[in-house]
C-alpha cells in the first residue's frame, strides 16, 4: 500500500490515535474502580468514535480516489437519513432519485478538480432540476414544500458536505505543511473537538442559555468554554498543518468554534420541527449521521472559502 | 442441491448487499426475533421487500428453514414466478380466494411448523396501500391455537413501502424502522388472539414517529 501522506498528517493521525486509546483506558479503569457506575453510553459512543475515526483515517492514508468515496457515501447516507426523516410525497420518488443522483457527479467534479461546476452544480443546476422533474411528474399539491425541502437537504448533506472533500483536492501549492488532508484533518478534528468541548464547559460551567427554545442545554458557558479550547487547539497544530500564520490560526479557530455552534443549533431547530429527539439510529450512542455532522455542516463551507480566499 | 445454492447466492450477493447499500434497517429489539424453530413471525405488509428483510434479519443459518407464506393466486401465475417464489425464495402458497370443501388451507404452513421451520405471515393478507395498515385475518390465530408452544413473533416495519410500493419497480433509498415485539401464544379465542396482535403491532408502531407521505 502506497502512502503519499504529509508526515505531520500522520503525526496527527498518530496524536487521534493516541487519544482514543487513552479515553478507552480511562474508560476501562473507571469501570474497573467503579463497578456501579453506569457506562452503557460512554462506552457505545466511544466505539463509535472507533469507527469513525478508523474509516476517517483509512480514508486519508489511502489513495485520493478512496478518501472522496469516503465522502460521497458520507453524504449519500446523510442525504438518506434526512429524506427518510422529512415528510415526502409518494409523486416524488423519482425526483428523490434524482437529489441522489447528484451525489456521484458532485463528487466527479471534486476528483476532477473542476471548481466552477463543484460550486454551481448544487446551488444551480440541481436547483432548477429538481422542480422542472417535479413539473413532469404534475403533482401540484405540496409542491412549494417538496421543492424547498428536497434542495436544502441536497444543499446540506451534498453541497456543504463535498467541501471536506474539496479541500483534499486544493493543489498543494495552497498548503505545502500537509497538504489537502492536512486540511481536512484540522478542520474536521476541530469541529468534533468542539463539539466536545462545549458540551463538557456547559456541564461545567453552563448557566444563562443561548437558544432556550431551540437547544435547551447550550449554555453561554459552553459556547465561550468551547471556543477558547478549540483556538486552544488550533493554535496547538496550525503550524503541523495548514499554512496559516498565528493571527489566521485564532481566526480559522473562532470560525470554526463559533459556526459548529451554528450548524449544531440549526439541526436542533429541524430536529424540533419534525419533533424527533435524533436524526436517526445509525450511530450507536451519537444517534443518526446528521447528529455527528452538523457543525461540520456549516465549517465545511465557511473554513473551505476561509482558506481559499487567503492561500489558493 | 443447485436451488438451494442459488437461494444462498441470492440471499448473499443480491438482498443482502440490496438492503445493507440502498435501504439500510434500524431494527429495535432484534434480541426478541426467534434464534431456532419453530416460530410465527407475523408483519405488517407494504412492499416485497418486506418478506427479503424479515428473512435477513434472522440468523444466517435460519435461511435454510424459513418460508414466508404467499399467495398462490399471485406467486403461481407464471412458471419462472412459481420457480424463483417456490424455489429461491422458499413460500409456502396458499389459496387466498376461499377453500374447496374438506382441503385445509393451512395444512402446508401446519406441516412446515412441526418440521420446526419458520414461516412468515402477513396477516393483512395483501401489501395494500403503502404504509397503511389494514385490518388483520384470522389465519395466525388458527395457526397459533393448533400449535400452542410455537412463539408468534410480532414485528412493525416502517419504510420498505416508501422504498418499493406496490405500484413501482424502481426502488429508492429510504432508512427503515424495524420493530420487534414480544412472542405470543396461541389461545381458544381467535378473536381475542387476533386482537391482541393488532395491538402489538399497533404500539410497536407507536414506538416510533414517522414522517408523513402522501
Amino acid at each position: 500500500m502506497k502512502t503519499n501522506l504529509h508526515p505531520n498528517v500522520q503525526l496527527a493521525l498518530g496524536v487521534m490515535l493516541g487519544v482514543l486509546v487513552t479515553a478507552t483506558l480511562v474508560t476501562h479503569l473507571i469501570g474497573r474502580l467503579r463497578p456501579a457506575m453506569d457506562l452503557g453510553e460512554i462506552r457505545s459512543r466511544l466505539r463509535s468514535w472507533w469507527v469513525i475515526a478508523g474509516l476517517f483515517g483509512l480514508a486519508l492514508v489511502l489513495e485520493r480516489g478512496w478518501a472522496l468515496f469516503f465522502f460521497a457515501w458520507v453524504s449519500y447516507l446523510a442525504l438518506k437519513e434526512y429524506l427518510s426523516l422529512i415528510p415526502t410525497r409518494r409523486a416524488d420518488r423519482r425526483v428523490l432519485l434524482w437529489a441522489y443522483g447528484a451525489i456521484p457527479f458532485q463528487y466527479l467534479w471534486i476528483y476532477l478538480g473542476w471548481y466552477g461546476a463543484f460550486l454551481v452544480f448544487v446551488p444551480v443546476f440541481l436547483f432548477l432540476a429538481i422542480p422542472m422533474r417535479m413539473v413532469l411528474i404534475g403533482e401540484t399539491a405540496g409542491f412549494l414544500r417538496a421543492a424547498g425541502t428536497i434542495h436544502w437537504g441536497a444543499m446540506v448533506t451534498v453541497f456543504a458536505i463535498g467541501h471536506v472533500a474539496y479541500l483534499l483536492v486544493l493543489p498543494s501549492s495552497v498548503n505545502p505543511n500537509g497538504a489537502g488532508s492536512g486540511l481536512v484533518l484540522f478542520l474536521v478534528a476541530l469541529t468534533q473537538l468542539n463539539d466536545v468541548a462545549q458540551f463538557l464547559w456547559g456541564k461545567a460551567v453552563g448557566r444563562a442559555r443561548v437558544m432556550p427554545t431551540v437547544s435547551p442545554n447550550k449554555t453561554w458557558g459552553g459556547l465561550i468554554g468551547g471556543i477558547v479550547t478549540t483556538v486552544a487547539l488550533a493554535l496547538v497544530c496550525f503550524r503541523a498543518l495548514t499554512p496559516f500564520t498565528l493571527r489566521e490560526a485564532v481566526l480559522a479557530g473562532i470560525v470554526i468554534s463559533v459556526f459548529g455552534f451554528v450548524g449544531d443549533v440549526v439541526i436542533s431547530a429541524v430536529k424540533r420541527d419534525l419533533q424527533v429527539k435524533d436524526s436517526g439510529a445509525l450511530i450507536p450512542g451519537h444517534g443518526g449521521i446528521l447528529d455527528r455532522l452538523d457543525s461540520l455542516t456549516y465549517t465545511a463551507p465557511l473554513f473551505f472559502h476561509f482558506t481559499v480566499y487567503l492561500y489558493r | 442441491m443447485i436451488t438451494s445454492s442459488l437461494r444462498q447466492a441470492f440471499f448473499w450477493l443480491v438482498v443482502r448487499p440490496f438492503l445493507l447499500i440502498v435501504v439500510g434497517m434500524n431494527v429495535r429489539h432484534r434480541e426478541r426475533l426467534p434464534v431456532e424453530g419453530p416460530a410465527i413471525i407475523v408483519a405488517n405488509h407494504n412492499s416485497h421487500l418486506d418478506t427479503m428483510a424479515l428473512m435477513t434479519l434472522l440468523p444466517a443459518r435460519l435461511l435454510r428453514v424459513t418460508r414466508p407464506v404467499a399467495a398462490a393466486d399471485y406467486f403461481l401465475t407464471s412458471r419462472l414466478r412459481a420457480w424463483f417464489a417456490l424455489k429461491i425464495i422458499g413460500i409456502i402458497p396458499i389459496d387466498r380466494a376461499g377453500r374447496a370443501p374438506g382441503t385445509d388451507p393451512l395444512a402446508d404452513v401446519s406441516e412446515a411448523l412441526d418440521r420446526g421451520e419458520i414461516v412468515i405471515v402477513f396477516p393483512e393478507g395483501s401489501r395494500g396501500e403503502p404504509e397503511e395498515l389494514t385490518t388483520f385475518k384470522k389465519g395466525v390465530a388458527h395457526l397459533a391455537k393448533r400449535n400452542p408452544h410455537v412463539p408468534v413473533v410480532p414485528v412493525f416495519m416502517h419504510g420498505l413501502g416508501k422504498s418499493l410500493p406496490k405500484d413501482d419497480w424502481l426502488p429508492v433509498p429510504f432508512f427503515v424502522d424495524v420493530f420487534v415485539g414480544e412472542s405470543m401464544y396461541g389461545s381458544d379465542d381467535h378473536r381475542a388472539f387476533t386482537q391482541a396482535m393488532t395491538e402489538s403491532i399497533q404500539a410497536l408502531a407507536g414506538e416510533g414517529r414517522f414522517p408523513t407521505w402522501d
